[in-house]
């Protein structure tokens, strides 16, 4: 029997069933951080092995203003956009609905791909503690996907917490292992300056700097997953700044920490190659206890990582479904749990199936592309925002400072990556720009008409400046 | 030990998502389409933020 009433309280007769405003700036701070710390423990330092120990460095610093100006517009525009989806809902309002489209594809291949790449990191950690002949990953990865996908249906506020207890747990492991090696004292533990030397510190020269690019990105891909909690935050004008910007100056913090560990302890040789940089530096200290709490806190990474990723790329496919960008059975809400339930187990087999048949490199490098190709639309969806909404006509929770110099190196770094991209994964750059390029056609030609096109811009704004 | 933590894995992994189907068929035997569809986007921003500055 089909009722139009629910029982529990949750969605009452005659109100609309919609998701659950229940977090707060450390839930926002966990879903960014979370999604995001994986990249300490694996993937930051296969930069080491495009342009050495020193470009590592280089680009930790310079990829950090490249996600710091990342946080402080998407801060601005979330603050006064405050809707699932995100960025997706930011370019719906401030550039258009073919791009909003794009977006949201951007957003759900970043997080999926991740969320893969996580799983997988997770399947091989395990794996290579265990040391068992024929021990394969695929019941880890099947187990890590599946747990979370069903923490996510079960509810936006217990997955924030979980992921909040886990990326706390993960990030004091580097604070303990920065700690343990004496970090006040070269020689000890730490040898840096034998490690690290004039004539291997740019083993590639500049060209290898621009090269670490594409995995630098890695200490902080994510921390913009943080604008998807919007429709779920108590107040979005205060929490999604504050969360979003604790979050990236400990990331920041992390990145250091974890570049001055790992540079002191190994070559750039075997730096740039290994998938456990942490967990080795933690052997490398010669200490049981801290071997196995970095590898405790890799899992953990990785498990946080990959929830914070299942629910962002779900309530980007839900905005989808909801604005009828795709049908609208994908924007079902569950009346009870107040989760995009849909799309929750919409994405599961896709994630298991990449899972199960990629490899880590291309699930990376198909986070890292779509993630720059957001970037690169937040550059140009801020100076369109600022030029269309001036400072003063609409209500801004958080106004960031020296527009548009953010908005400007933004954009240099995004081209500067690109390169770096195209140096090392030239044909899956084409790839994927040619598949966005045949889906943007098909949503113009044929999805579009089944949008309401008056319903999908719900802010209640002025009209924009020239308009 | 890490053998039987794989197959724990495997057996978690099929009744979660066994629990996570029947859930779905219930929700969408109970509710009409028209309930489970009803959220819009900026329902609380409409309510709150005037923009009169």
């Amino acid at each position: 029997m089909t009722v139009a009433v629910e029982s529990t309280g949750t969605a009452v007769n005659g109100d609309r069933v919609s998701l659950l405003r229940v977090l707060g700036p450390a839930h926002v701070w966990a879903l960014g951080v979370g999604i995001v710390l994986v990249g300490e423990f694996t993937g930051w330092n296969f930069s080491a092995d495009k342009g050495g120990t020193l470009a590592a460095l280089i680009v930790c610093w310079v990829v950090g203003l490249l996600y710091t100006s990342v946080a402080m517009i998407d801060s601005e525009v979330t603050s006064t956009v405050a809707a699932a989806g995100g960025q997706y809902a930011q370019a719906k309002h401030i550039v258009g609905p073919l791009m909003a489209f794009n977006v949201a594809l951007f957003l759900v291949f970043a997080y999926t791909m991740l969320e893969v790449s996580d799983a997988i990191l997770l399947g091989d950690t395990i794996v290579a503690k265990a040391g068992v002949d024929g021990l394969t990953h695929n019941s880890f990865i099947a187990a890590t996907i599946v747990v979370l996908a069903w923490l996510n249906y079960r509810g936006v506020l217990m997955t924030l917490n979980v992921n909040f207890v886990i990326t706390a747990i993960a990030y004091v492991s580097i604070v303990i292992l920065f700690f343990s090696v004496s970090p006040w004292t070269q020689g000890a533990v730490l040898k840096l300056n034998e490690l690290v030397t004039p004539g291997n510190a740019l083993p590639y020269g500049w060209i290898g700097v621009i090269a670490a690019f594409q995995f630098g990105i890695w200490y902080y891909l994510g921390i913009e997953g943080t604008t998807q909690a919007a429709e779920e935050v108590r107040s979005p004008a205060r929490s999604l700044p504050y969360g979003t910007m604790a979050g990236m100056i400990t990331l920041l913090i992390a990145a250091a920490m974890t570049w001055y560990v790992c540079a002191s302890l190994m070559p750039w040789e075997y730096l740039g190659i290994t998938p456990y940089p942490l967990w080795d530096a933690g052997k490398l200290t010669g200490s049981p206890l801290l071997e196995n709490l970095l590898f405790i806190a890799t899992l953990l990474a990785a498990i946080a990582s990959a929830n914070g990723c299942i629910n962002d790329a779900a309530r980007a496919w839900f905005s989808l479904g909801r604005d009828r960008y795709l049908p609208s059975w994908f924007s079902a809400v569950h009346p009870k749990y107040r989760t995009p339930y849909r799309s929750i187990l919409f994405l599961l087999p896709i994630a298991l199936a990449f899972a199960f048949i990629a490899d880590l490199n291309q699930a990376i490098t198909f986070s890292i592309l779509s993630g720059v190709l957001q970037y690169t639309f937040m550059s140009i969806n801020i100076m369109m925002f600022r030029k269309k909404w001036p400072l003063g006509t609409i209500r801004r929770g958080y106004t960031h400072p020296f527009h548009p110099l953010p908005a400007i190196v933004l954009f240099c770094l995004c081209v500067v990556t690109f390169f770096a991209i195209f140096l090392g994964f030239g044909s899956q750059l084409s790839a994927m720009v040619a598949f966005y390029f045949l889906i943007s056609v098909w949503f113009h030609f044929y999805r579009y008409k089944f949008v309401r096109r008056g319903d999908q811009f719900t802010m209640p704004w002025p009209k924009p400046q020239g308009y | 030990m890490w053998v039987a933590l794989s197959y724990a894995c495997w057996g978690i992994s099929i009744v979660l998502a066994l629990w996570m189907l029947y859930d779905w068929f219930q929700v969408d035997t109970t509710y009409t389409e028209d309930v489970l569809t009803s959220s819009r986007e900026g329902e609380l921003e409409a309510v709150s933020e005037k923009h009169r500055i």
